[in-house]
């Protein structure tokens, strides 16, 4: 499987995902500029935080204006994967490929900790690697992580199975229903403000990010061998 | 100032406007010398910047040259951006600290981020990867409203640069004092990793190469901020807000990556950054360390206002700014490679042989100096040194003896002090994981981030007792160095070198003068007892507030090498059952520790001594033993003596306590500060090979039960509390003395 992982200006866990995917996963990765216009060659879209363009004006609101913006639309139509984390988040947000918005934590202060997580659907092919229910530790980094969308959007997220992820035991940053990651209703574009690229090796505190990764790998190859 | 209302040069000397500039009457005469004529304007403000403090190092020089700088591993000492030392594999660190106290005391969220981006800068511009940033802050008591507004703005300033450019702030400490009330201290690390071949210098060499700008535009921010950093602070220090500049990391991201391309370049003949004295320092340094002179056109550089004079252009201390020297013909793959990042590289000038640096504006000359006059050749000061009358009082003091009547509430009392309280409340605020590589996050020891792509990795730290420091500059210079050792060392690295931040009151008090001469001779005695020569530094003086210095506080920036992450070890006991040990013996040492602050508000007496044979062998022996793997928790006793190390070992492990026994007096048994212990815990299976390795004494055992036990040789309880409790008072000190109203 070929991931894409995309460089905007200000991006810096590009070098994060990067690794977890060669090091870890032990899959193709390549590294694609802003300007691309063509990602017909990926089979996965990763979307790293940072702080795109400075986070000016808004988080991600001047990244989803990039010429590559474009091409990861037509990957989201064509049901490939995509993964936007914390910044990453923000610009599938921004984009409307996800719905709702994202304010500052409620501490009006940046977090970065280990927090604990609840898989809410293990039935995505962002989770199936997860039991349901499963609390696993993964690393947040951010300031702007407080999600939140109108009543109508939550009660759909919810009768969809659309939140995929949970903070656990407390909420570190205010989000609406402790929501930590949500897919979009076609179930192929997941966005979440923890960082699973964070938490692939034991050595650095916590490898549960892991099963991420392996289920888009699992998910993609049982499609590859079904298709062929 | 429009170029209309500029004082002409007999102006200039006649009503003596020079001295707002920070010049002498002698400096002046020197330079109307050098020149041959009176100097205008424009040069009259870049011979003040550059013979500054800051710039010059005109009162400090004679006593850095005393730090041992050379070592067989040290690619480069004191001089450039920073300092390089080889750490095999084909790579080396570099490392340098530096202070932003000034602009931090009177705008503290830019200050202190500024301070984090020029440090960056300094290591980039070697042509290294930024990998860590750490810090050292100084502060008054956490109690008054304005002290509160510094701490946590200077801790938003710094998350905010660090964060958002994304290089992880893996550690550092705090300290809070009265004496930093007016001024507090804001000093910045940055570690990075280089190959070999990749190294740069700021030099301008070959005539007719070209000098280029590239990154942010310059504004009027920051002119004379070099000036304003070789001054005291007062009650006027307000009025110089325009003097502190403002950072855009999201620049300096672009800046970092384009740079670090462009060093790849054969193209590239040298790189500085315009830090402190901005356009004048770069282009005079690199042109004089190079034996060169320098012309610049003036209407060439990018400029964020209209109408700017060139004496606004030279001393601009914008921020996010580099210059760069290339080759003749080569210009357009450098216009190419920034273009790709969004940047305008921009041929401002050129490289010549006279050793001028001449700049044009609107077709005419508008400075004209000798480059060496402005760097190697300026000015150096043999201040007066005096030894002030208090370090006699207290050299001749009665040994202090603290009275404590209950050591569970002591040891509590202490672990809610700012200083010793954990820093969580800080270090949640900066992003010390991002890049992956931090294997010990902040909290410990020193941190510890892995290079990837071997099996190295790097262990960092910042530390200075300025206490001990007040009450003797040289023991407790050579205390600062031993205490960052230690710290490197309990992390299971060996320590490879130090950079350092002297930051001192005013040294043309021959008082203070002679606090920096004694703390640079302790700290070069440690130096070259622990083998860890000094590669780079800062000098930051004049720190006072009306009149009065903050202690003086020489910060030690250490890195060491982990030769396997296997090594890698932490403060935190590991499991019930494992043997805890002691290395080294408590004497009744309390001048200037915690617990004679906590009881008397003040500190007096000596400061601990130090022996510095006995701290290298304990040192050498433990971190032999870590290499052996017979070592499972490593932690070195410092401020609060014992307790608070046990306190800190079992606070920071899942579950676990401990259950020691003390022999001797129980006041300086527990709470002592004695120099050069350590608090060790071993696997049983390992104790026969632990104890042939390092001469420690057996004290207790590490328990299931979350509770911290200590007791006496007659078998009565000194102290026995449940781990919980010291957590949540040592947890909880920092973030309800913000929340309290003052």
């Amino acid at each position: 499987m070929k991931f894409a992982v995309i460089v905007f200006p200000g991006s810096n866990c590009d070098v994060d995902m990067y690794h977890a995917m060669k090091d870890e996963l032990g899959e193709e990765v390549e590294y694609v500029w802003h300007d691309a216009e063509n990602l017909d060659e990926f089979d996965g879209i990763l979307l790293p935080g940072g702080f795109s363009y400075g986070d000016y004006l808004r988080s991600g609101a001047i990244a989803r204006f990039s010429n590559v913006m474009k091409a990861i639309m037509k990957a989201a139509e064509q049901g490939k994967p995509i993964l936007g984390v914390c910044n990453g988040f923000q610009i599938l947000l921004e984009a409307g490929l996800l719905p709702g918005a994202m304010r500052r934590n409620n501490s009006l202060k940046f977090i970065c900790r280990p927090v604990e997580l609840r898989v809410e659907n293990n039935e995505t092919m962002f989770t199936s690697a997860y039991e349901k229910g499963e609390i696993i530790t993964i690393p947040i980094a951010h300031g702007e992580g407080n999600y939140y969308c109108d009543e109508e959007t939550l009660n759909k997220l919810i009768a969809n199975r659309q939140i995929v992820f949970r903070y656990h035991n407390e909420n570190p940053n205010g989000s609406l229903e402790d929501i930590a990651g949500i897919i979009n209703e076609k179930g192929n574009v997941l966005g979440m403000m923890p960082h699973p690229e964070r938490a692939v090796d034991e050595l650095l505190g916590s490898a549960d990010g892991l099963k991420l990764f392996q289920s888009i790998v699992k998910y993609w190859r049982e499609a590859h061998v079904v298709n062929a | 100032m429009s170029l209309m209302l500029e004082p002409n040069p007999t102006m200039i000397k006649e009503k003596k406007i020079y001295r707002e500039m920070g010049l002498t009457d002698e400096e002046f005469a020197m330079i109307e010398k050098i020149l041959g004529r009176l100097p205008n304007y424009t040069e009259t403000g870049i011979f003040s910047v550059m013979w500054s403090e800051h710039c010059s190092y005109k009162n400090s020089k004679p006593v850095l040259k005393k730090f041992p700088t050379k070592g067989e591993k040290v690619l480069q000492g004191p001089g450039e951006g920073a300092g390089i030392v080889d750490i095999g594999d084909g790579l080396a660190v570099v490392f340098k600290i530096e202070s932003h106290n000034h602009p931090s005391a009177i705008e503290p969220y830019q200050g202190a981020a500024t301070g984090v981006g020029g440090i960056i800068r300094d290591v980039f511009s070697m042509g290294a990867r930024p990998i860590a940033l750490l810090n050292s802050l100084r502060f008054g008591e956490l109690t008054s409203p304005r002290v509160k507004y510094l701490f946590e703005n200077v801790v938003a300033g710094i998350a905010g640069y660090g964060n958002c450019i994304g290089i992880p702030t893996v550690g550092g400490e705090v300290q809070f004092d009265p004496a930093y009330e007016g001024n507090p201290l804001v000093n910045a690390m940055c570690v990075g990793i280089i190959r070999h071949e990749d190294i740069q210098r700021g030099i301008a060499s070959g005539v007719g190469n070209t000098v280029m700008y590239v990154g942010a535009k310059t504004g009027r921010d920051g002119i004379h901020g070099a000036t304003f950093a070789s001054e005291e602070l007062t009650e006027q220090s307000e009025e110089k807000r325009p003097a502190v500049q403002v950072g855009d990391p999201f620049m300096e991201k672009l800046l970092l990556e384009a740079c670090l391309e462009v060093v790849k370049s054969d193209a590239l003949v040298g790189i500085q950054d315009m830090g402190a004295a901005g356009l004048t320092s770069s282009s005079a340094e690199m042109a004089s360390k190079a034996g060169y002179g320098i012309e610049m056109n003036l209407d060439l550089v990018p400029q964020r206002e209209a109408g700017m004079t060139p004496y606004e252009m030279m001393l601009s201390e914008s921020q996010e700014r580099m210059l760069l020297v290339v080759k003749k013909g080569r210009e357009q793959e450098i216009y190419d490679l920034f273009a790709k990042y969004g940047l305008e590289a921009k041929a401002i000038g050129k490289v010549t042989d006279d050793k001028m640096l001449r700049l044009y504006f609107r077709g005419e000359v508008a400075a004209e100096i000798p480059v060496d006059a402005l760097a190697k050749d300026a000015p150096v000061y043999h201040k007066p040194s005096k030894e002030p009358a208090y370090y006699r009082e207290f050299q001749e003091m009665a040994l202090y003896i603290p009275q404590v009547d209950n050591y569970e509430e002591t040891l509590l009392s202490l672990l809610a002090q700012p200083t010793i309280a954990s820093k969580e409340w800080v270090y949640d605020q900066y992003d010390y994981m991002v890049r992956t590589n931090t294997v010990v996050a902040p909290g410990s020891d020193a941190a510890v981030v892995r290079i990837r792509g071997t099996k190295k990795a790097l262990a960092m730290t910042t530390d200075c007792n300025s206490r001990y420091i007040y009450l003797d500059p040289e023991t407790g210079g050579k205390i600062a160095v031993a205490e960052a050792a230690r710290n490197v060392v309990c992390s299971g690295a060996k320590p490879l070198a130090i950079t350092d931040c002297l930051n001192f009151g005013n040294p043309e008090k021959p008082e203070i003068f002679w606090q920096l001469e004694k703390a640079v001779d302790g700290m070069s005695a440690a130096c070259s007892a622990l083998e860890t020569p000094v590669i780079s530094g800062n000098v930051s003086l004049y720190n006072e507030t009306n009149g009065v210095a903050v202690y003086p506080t020489p910060v030690v920036g250490m890195v060491g090498l982990i030769e396997d992450i296997n090594h890698i070890t932490t403060q935190e006991f590991k499991q019930a059952g494992d043997l805890i040990y002691v290395i080294g013996e408590a004497e009744p040492e309390f001048g200037g520790s915690e617990l004679q602050k906590l009881l008397s508000g003040d500190i007096f007496g000596k400061a601990p001594s130090l022996d510095l044979e006995i701290e290298a062998k304990r040192q050498k022996e433990l971190l032999a033993a870590i290499q052996a793997g017979v070592v499972a928790s490593a932690h070195d006793i410092a401020e609060g003596g014992l307790a608070v190390a046990l306190a800190e070992c079992v606070m920071n492990a899942n579950g676990l306590g401990a259950k020691v026994t003390i022999n001797g007096e129980s006041v300086t048994e527990l709470f002592s500060e004695t120099q050069s212990r350590f608090i060790v815990s071993v696997k049983k299976e390992h104790q026969a090979e632990f104890e042939k390795l390092v001469e420690a004494k057996l004290i207790g055992e590490v328990t299931a039960n979350a509770l911290l036990h200590i007791e006496n040789e007659q078998g009565e309880k000194v102290v026995r509390l449940p781990v919980e409790q010291m957590r949540s008072v040592w947890k909880g000190a920092i973030p309800c003395l913000l929340k309290s109203k003052a």
